[in-house]
């Protein structure tokens, strides 16, 4: 009944939809980039999905494919060839006229390797060059070199910019465009008035006349900004402020599930480390890992750190991402007796509360995180004590991030590291840097020359087999079998899944937030501000 | 002022005193999590109420007033000790020496002691006990302390150098480290007990600020800073007002040591 009560209200608010309206949010950094396919950091990825125009998009609510300005797409059988058909009387902000050769262009940018272009990374996977065809204006066929996986979703992220404007990739074809850019300050998206959606009654979108995006560092101030009416909209907040805000008016925060960022630990276990022999002893072995595991109390960490938004973290794939996540596979349960004995199968004894090893070496180690992240620090304290309990002394050590990147990736003076990792990517090939054992980012032991263990070499078979393979569900059983992997080995060992949380003014309709990114406004055409007295969904 | 002086002395030696005996006054072992009782309100079973871990905040406050007490003017005299032999043998000696040291106290003032103290944590051993790294935290806090006081040691040697006192002491013999060690070294302490009591607060606040960035005393040690980080949530502080009980203590704490300092020795 009352989503019901909900979709009647939607319904009607988008009857009732009024033009006009400055939606404002923060952004945290001074966008580094307005061309679209140099986008690398988060600020610059927001302006990129608000301003750009794409062929394909992935609905953030039901991680469909949906069309944009391509109405229909092919893929060849052998997975190389992508043809699109492209919608008809687009233009782009400046009046331009949009056609396949914009498309060809686009293309042909994003796949020079002198732009050294991290969205083309992306497709790039073999050498040779990509041939464009062009065999009518509303017609293009695109070739790779060799098969590319899941090639039509990759589109999502490339915006189509204008071969013929003079105003080159400020000419759009997204709902905004950039008006104003004040460094420190703010930038100004307005309306574009040759956006090519309309809405059901034929209404062109979007709806509202002007995004503006302050650049404010301080999460403080902004959710003091959000609580005075200044702003309309916060996306991914913490559970902290969550709680807090849910507490003083629970109408203005969401809770969208989990998310796609995991929390992790992992130990060091390069041989190379400056590291006692008996410790990378420890580290590699499989039941000392699956013990640690083990011992730790996921469910108390998403109740107490995340106040219960947060999930017990499976592997490396989020149940939000619903087509990825090996559904069969649930997290590590918490069960001190399994740890111990796993821990016996390696000659470990607890004697008088302390853990020894076969060499009567009390089990101690350190635990590295970046330092002024509460959630991290709480979650490392409730660890130790749970380690504690199975005789295991963690010394918490907290470093500045740069310092702490630097132990990780150059020197490798650390034991064990508790970090997050932010998926942006559904596709697992966007791990394919974390997988791969001759990675820089396979974290417990980067760049290695062959692999150190049989399983990480069948990880290694995998990932490749599966990134050249173009069947999904080929693709899926493949990737299946890298999560079974690495729950079974858990070279990493995770945590929990946080939950997608945003808090929405009440004034802000149409709002739906997702679970991936970007969750409060990925549908930004379609959202509204309604008079400041009026609730969300109309309450 | 001399009674309030009295008062004050009371004050820290009750503070004190709770803080050495805090195994027979803390009902509750520092560190243990009570998982079912996060953030509790104050009660019986917990005086202050508890963490946001479900640890008992008064234990906690006993604790770590103990490590912030104890440690805090360890670091005042080790600062202390640097500062009057740099700056006591600067002002004394005078010349070139005087010269270099001036520009070293220049050089540690201009440093940002933020930074500085990141890079000296990310040197450290990461395998420090939570005791050994609070005692490392204060130590490099007191090796970092020196060159402040040393300015101020230094022109007060500089002063007795020049004084009939000394010029008195010359005329009768008295030469090099014997007049150093002899008549300038005595006449300088009521500069440094100064230096050395208002550099305690200093500390107290220094680790302090440092627990607020995550940066202080290891967990999972309490300490006045990383009591303190849980003013940053200014909801737990409405529903809880036991969560200022570290604030209020520092401020009494850092008062009272203000009031104990002999007016005479504020004079110097």
């Amino acid at each position: 009944m009352r989503r019901f009560a909900t979709a009647f209200f939607i319904a009607a608010a988008m009857l009732s939809a009024q033009w006009g309206g400055e939606l404002r949010f923060c952004l945290r950094s001074d966008p580094k980039t307005f061309n679209p396919l140099l986008v690398e950091d988060d600020a610059s990825e927001t302006v990129r999905y608000l301003t750009g125009g794409v062929l394909v998009r992935v609905n953030r609510f039901t991680q469909q494919l949906e069309p944009e300005l391509a109405t229909s797409w092919k893929i060849s059988r052998h997975g190389k060839t992508i043809t699109f058909q492209l919608r008809h009387g687009v233009t782009f902000s400046d009046a331009t006229p949009f056609s396949a050769d914009d498309v060809a262009y686009t293309v042909k940018a994003l796949m020079d390797p002198a732009l050294h272009s991290a969205t083309g990374d992306a497709f790039r996977s073999g050498a040779g060059t990509v041939e464009t065809q062009v065999p009518t204006g509303d017609r293009i066929t695109i070739t790779f070199p060799t098969p590319v996986a899941d090639l039509a979703r990759l589109f999502d992220q490339v915006p189509i910019m204008s071969a013929r404007s003079p105003k080159k990739e400020m000419a759009v074809l997204g709902p905004f465009v950039v008006s104003k850019y004040t460094p420190g300050a703010e930038v100004l998206l307005e309306r574009n008035f040759h956006f090519w959606k309309t809405d059901r009654t034929g209404r062109r979108l979007p709806y509202l006349d002007a995004i503006r995006l302050d650049i404010q560092q301080n999460r403080e101030i902004e959710l003091a900004r959000f609580k005075r009416g200044e702003l309309h909209l916060i996306n991914n907040i913490e559970p902290e402020v969550f709680n807090r805000l849910a507490g003083q008016s629970p109408s203005m925060v969401y809770d969208a599930g989990p998310s796609l960022e995991s929390e992790m630990m992992w130990f060091n276990q390069n041989p190379n480390a400056p590291l006692p022999e008996y410790k990378k002893a420890w580290f590699r072995s499989k039941n000392f890992r699956r013990a640690i595991s083990a011992a730790i109390n996921r469910p108390d960490i998403c109740r107490i750190v995340y106040f219960g938004h947060a999930q017990p973290a499976v592997g490396p794939i989020s149940p939000a991402n619903k087509f990825w996540f090996r559904a069969q596979l649930k997290s590590h349960p918490f069960d001190g007796k399994e740890a111990l004995d796993r821990l016996r199968q390696e000659g470990f004894r607890l004697v008088n509360g302390t853990l020894r090893d076969s060499g009567g070496r009390p089990v101690e180690f350190s635990l590295i995180t970046n330092s002024g992240n509460k959630v991290r620090e709480r979650m490392s304290a409730m660890i130790q004590q749970d380690l504690e309990k199975i005789g295991i002394k963690l010394n918490l050590v907290s470093l500045d991030f740069r310092s702490l990147i630097e132990r990780i990736s150059q020197t490798s003076r650390y034991e064990a590291c508790l970090l997050g990792l932010t998926n942006v990517d559904l596709d697992p090939n966007g791990q394919m840097n974390v997988w791969l054992s001759s990675s820089s980012n396979h974290q417990w032991y980067p760049n290695q020359k062959n692999p150190a263990t049989p399983w990480e070499a069948e990880i290694d078979r995998l990932m490749q087999a599966q990134a050249s393979t173009i069947d999904r569900d080929k693709r899926k059983a493949q990737f299946d079998k890298v999560q079974e992997i690495v729950w079974e080995q858990a070279p990493f060992i995770y945590l929990v899944n946080k939950n997608s949380l945003s808090a929405l003014a009440p004034n802000l309709q149409n709002a739906a937030p997702a679970m991936i990114r970007p969750q409060a406004y990925w549908n930004a055409d379609n959202l509204v501000l309604a008079p400041a007295q009026v609730a969300r969904n109309g309450q | 002022m001399k009674r309030a002086r009295k008062i004050a002395i009371w004050i820290l030696a009750a503070v004190f005193g709770a803080a050495l005996l805090a195994n027979l006054f803390a009902p509750l072992p520092y560190a243990m999590q009570f998982r079912d009782f996060i953030s509790a309100p104050a009660s019986r079973q917990f005086l202050l109420g508890t963490d946001e871990l479900g640890r008992d905040r008064w234990s906690r406050l006993l604790y770590g007033t103990r490590i912030s007490l104890l440690l805090a003017p360890a670091a005042a005299v080790l600062s202390s000790v640097m500062a009057l032999l740099i700056g006591g043998v600067a002002g004394y000696f005078g010349g070139w020496w005087d010269r270099v040291v001036v520009r070293i106290i220049d050089i540690f003032l201009s440093i940002p002691w933020l930074f500085l103290f990141l890079i000296v944590r990310a040197l450290l051993p990461l395998n420090a006990s939570p005791l050994e790294s609070v005692i490392l935290t204060f130590t490099v806090m007191g090796l970092l302390g020196w060159a402040s006081p040393a300015r101020i040691i230094r022109a007060g040697a500089q002063s007795l150098r020049n004084s009939d006192l000394v010029l008195h002491a010359r005329a009768c013999g008295c030469r090099g480290w014997r007049l150093l060690l002899v008549h300038i070294a005595p006449n300088l302490k009521p500069v440094v007990f100064a230096q050395f009591w208002i550099s305690i607060p200093m500390f107290i606040l220094g680790e302090a600020s440092l627990g607020l960035i995550g940066l202080g005393v290891a967990e999972p040690l309490p300490s006045w800073g990383n009591l303190l980080r849980e003013l940053e949530n200014p909801q737990l502080l409405m529903n809880n007002p036991w969560t200022l009980a570290p604030l209020a203590l520092l401020v009494l704490v850092v008062s009272c040591l203000q009031f104990v300092l002999p007016q005479k020795e504020f004079a110097a």
